[in-house]
């Protein structure tokens, strides 16, 4: 790349999505608007390292990409009147200042996220037109071709047009369920890169840094919605342990056994304080915040043995009746274990492993194991283990439950 | 992601000390800037120091040390605060310089610097001293 054209990628990454906001207000097409702003940056490609770069690129890159749609719809004016008031009103404001609108920001967002679209198109669409990465770049943390991200973005274009989808922020009926869909793929985001099993773990970080930056700018966006800070919160906590998570040859390493003085405080203190912002509007704690509420028992305790198990085992009683899932019940199993011994955990593995909705997964063997093993009970121990090292899709995860069932005593 | 620190370094003749501004308008302006650092997501940390003719320079340039009162010898070596960015790169460290009020930035220079981290020390791995420095690190509240 081009100094130039770094420079223009930097740009793009603070400008871009009020750029395209901006010009999906203006068309009413988030599709178009995107493509729009893709030929201004080509010109600004072309044109900046002749004229340098203008004082207020994201205004010139607006204007650059308005004067295109005027002159689209003027070829188009003879056949269509809808187009023809188009061209004209939007050149009524061509000479405005460039003024970007906040709500601009927040329709971006709920349009890129909208239901019509699959989930991975939501991703992809929002990385590319509200965090204003490039296709490259998405592929290259998700592990995908480009032409991949590439053709997601373009479906994804052609969706929001077929389905009409207005450039507007959900009516307040629609409200709880359109920002879970928001959140939900900025946390999606953030686990693909945090519980990555595969890849470069810096390119893998940087996906989960990304998704982090994204759910401040959401936070901003919405800052009276206390699910919205209890993303932050989660995220900020689970990256505190970033460090700490895998071994030099990248076998995982499972919270007990992870070295506690390479847990990020600066991430801890700002996983708190958004915890803490959530809870001060006054309204519960959700999905999210219950989760983190979770995360922050684990980082702020010395030790293991030194955790509050008894207040995780609260929040996951509570998270698991707002959001029930066999896995929070074999966490809250864990937490139980700690609290009041392996034989009260084990009724509730038990029970879990009776309902078979965790059959062919590596969790439940391997936690029923681990509680087996502490309860004397060797043989039986060993064996889940093997079961579950068996069932693991990674190979360093096999690894690390074959050495635990060997180091088990005859 | 990396982390840059924005440097500011005042120049002779800088806005920020010339009095023609309120007080009141320069917490506006910087505020406006911070809300903007803390809207795109990229604000991790930053300070203001207190006023340079309070502080005192230790000289290493000589045989001895040598404690001396502010204000400083040569002007260039005012330094009056920081933020810590954490961008996709050094490009938008810079973009984010450039977005700086100019009625506080005018007559001031930005220097930009990445901050390290773990893989530029990463040949050192098992240093006593940097292992001790993760404690630290901890203690401190700093990591």
């Amino acid at each position: 790349m081009t100094d130039v054209a770094r420079r223009i990628a930097a740009i793009w990454r603070i400008e871009g999505a009020r750029v395209v906001a901006t010009l999906a207000r203006m068309t009413g097409d988030l599709g178009l608007a995107e493509d729009l702003a893709q030929d201004a940056v080509a010109d600004a490609l072309a044109q900046w390292p002749q004229s340098g770069v203008p004082d207020n690129p994201g205004a010139w890159l607006t204007a650059v990409a308005k004067r295109k749609a005027i002159d689209g719809w003027r070829r188009r004016e003879r056949l269509d009147e809808r187009h023809r008031i188009l061209a004209r009103d939007l050149q009524e404001s061509a000479e405005d200042e460039w003024q970007p609108i906040p709500d601009d920001l927040l329709r971006l967002v709920f349009t890129a996220c909208h239901p019509v679209l699959s989930r991975e198109a939501q991703v992809a669409l929002t990385l590319r037109v509200v965090a204003g990465l490039t296709s490259e770049e998405i592929a290259r943390m998700f592990l995908v071709p480009v032409a991949t991200i590439q053709q997601r973005i373009v479906r994804a274009k052609k969706t929001l047009a077929a389905a009409h989808v207005p450039f507007e922020v959900p009516d307040p009926s629609e409200w709880p369920e359109r920002l879970g869909a928001v959140l939900g793929v900025v946390y999606l985001a953030f686990t693909e890169g945090y519980s990555a099993t595969s890849g470069d773990r810096w390119v893998r970080r940087d996906l989960a840094a990304e998704a982090l930056r994204l759910g401040r700018v959401v936070a901003e966006l919405v800052p009276r919605e206390p699910e919205v800070h209890g993303l932050v919160a989660l995220m900020e906590l689970q990256s505190s342990r970033f460090a700490a998570r895998e071994a030099p040859d990248g076998s995982p390493i499972l919270l007990a056994d992870q070295d506690r003085t390479r847990w990020d405080r600066a991430h801890i203190a700002r996983g708190i304080a958004a915890l803490e912002r959530g809870d001060a509007l006054g309204r519960g704690r959700g999905n999210y915040a219950l989760q983190a509420s979770i995360a922050r028992c684990h980082a702020v305790a010395p030790s293991v043995e030194e955790t509050d198990w008894d207040e995780v085992v609260v929040l996951y009683e509570a998270l698991g009746r707002i959001a029930p899932s066999p896995i929070v019940e074999l966490n809250r199993a864990v937490a139980v274990s700690m609290a009041t011994g392996p034989a009260n955990a084990l009724r509730i593995v038990d029970r879990l492993a009776a309902d078979g909705a965790l059959r062919g997964s590596h969790l439940l063997p391997s936690v029923r194991g681990e509680l087996l093993a502490r309860l004397g009970r060797t043989e039986e121990a060993r064996a889940e283990l093997l079961a579950a090292a068996s069932l693991a899709a990674n190979e360093r995860e096999a690894a690390v439950l074959r050495r635990k069932a060997a180091s088990l005593a005859e | 992601m990396p982390k840059y620190m924005l440097i500011m370094r005042p120049q002779p003749g800088a806005a920020l000390f010339s009095g023609e501004l309120p007080f009141e308008e320069i917490i506006n302006l910087v505020g406006a800037y911070n809300e903007q650092l803390m809207n795109a997501g990229v604000l991790v940390a930053g300070e203001g120091l207190a006023d340079p003719a309070t502080g005192v320079v230790v000289d290493h340039t000589g045989e001895k040390p040598i404690v001396t009162d502010g204000p400083y010898g040569e002007v260039h070596e005012l330094f009056n605060g920081f933020y810590i960015l954490q961008v996709s790169s050094q490009e938008e460290a810079v973009e984010w310089a450039l977005r700086m009020p100019p009625a506080i930035a005018r007559g001031s220079k930005t220097e930009i610097r990445r901050v390290t981290d773990d893989s530029d020390f990463a040949e050192f791995e098992g240093n006593e001293y940097l292992e001790k420095e993760k404690q630290w690190r901890k203690e401190l509240g700093t990591e």
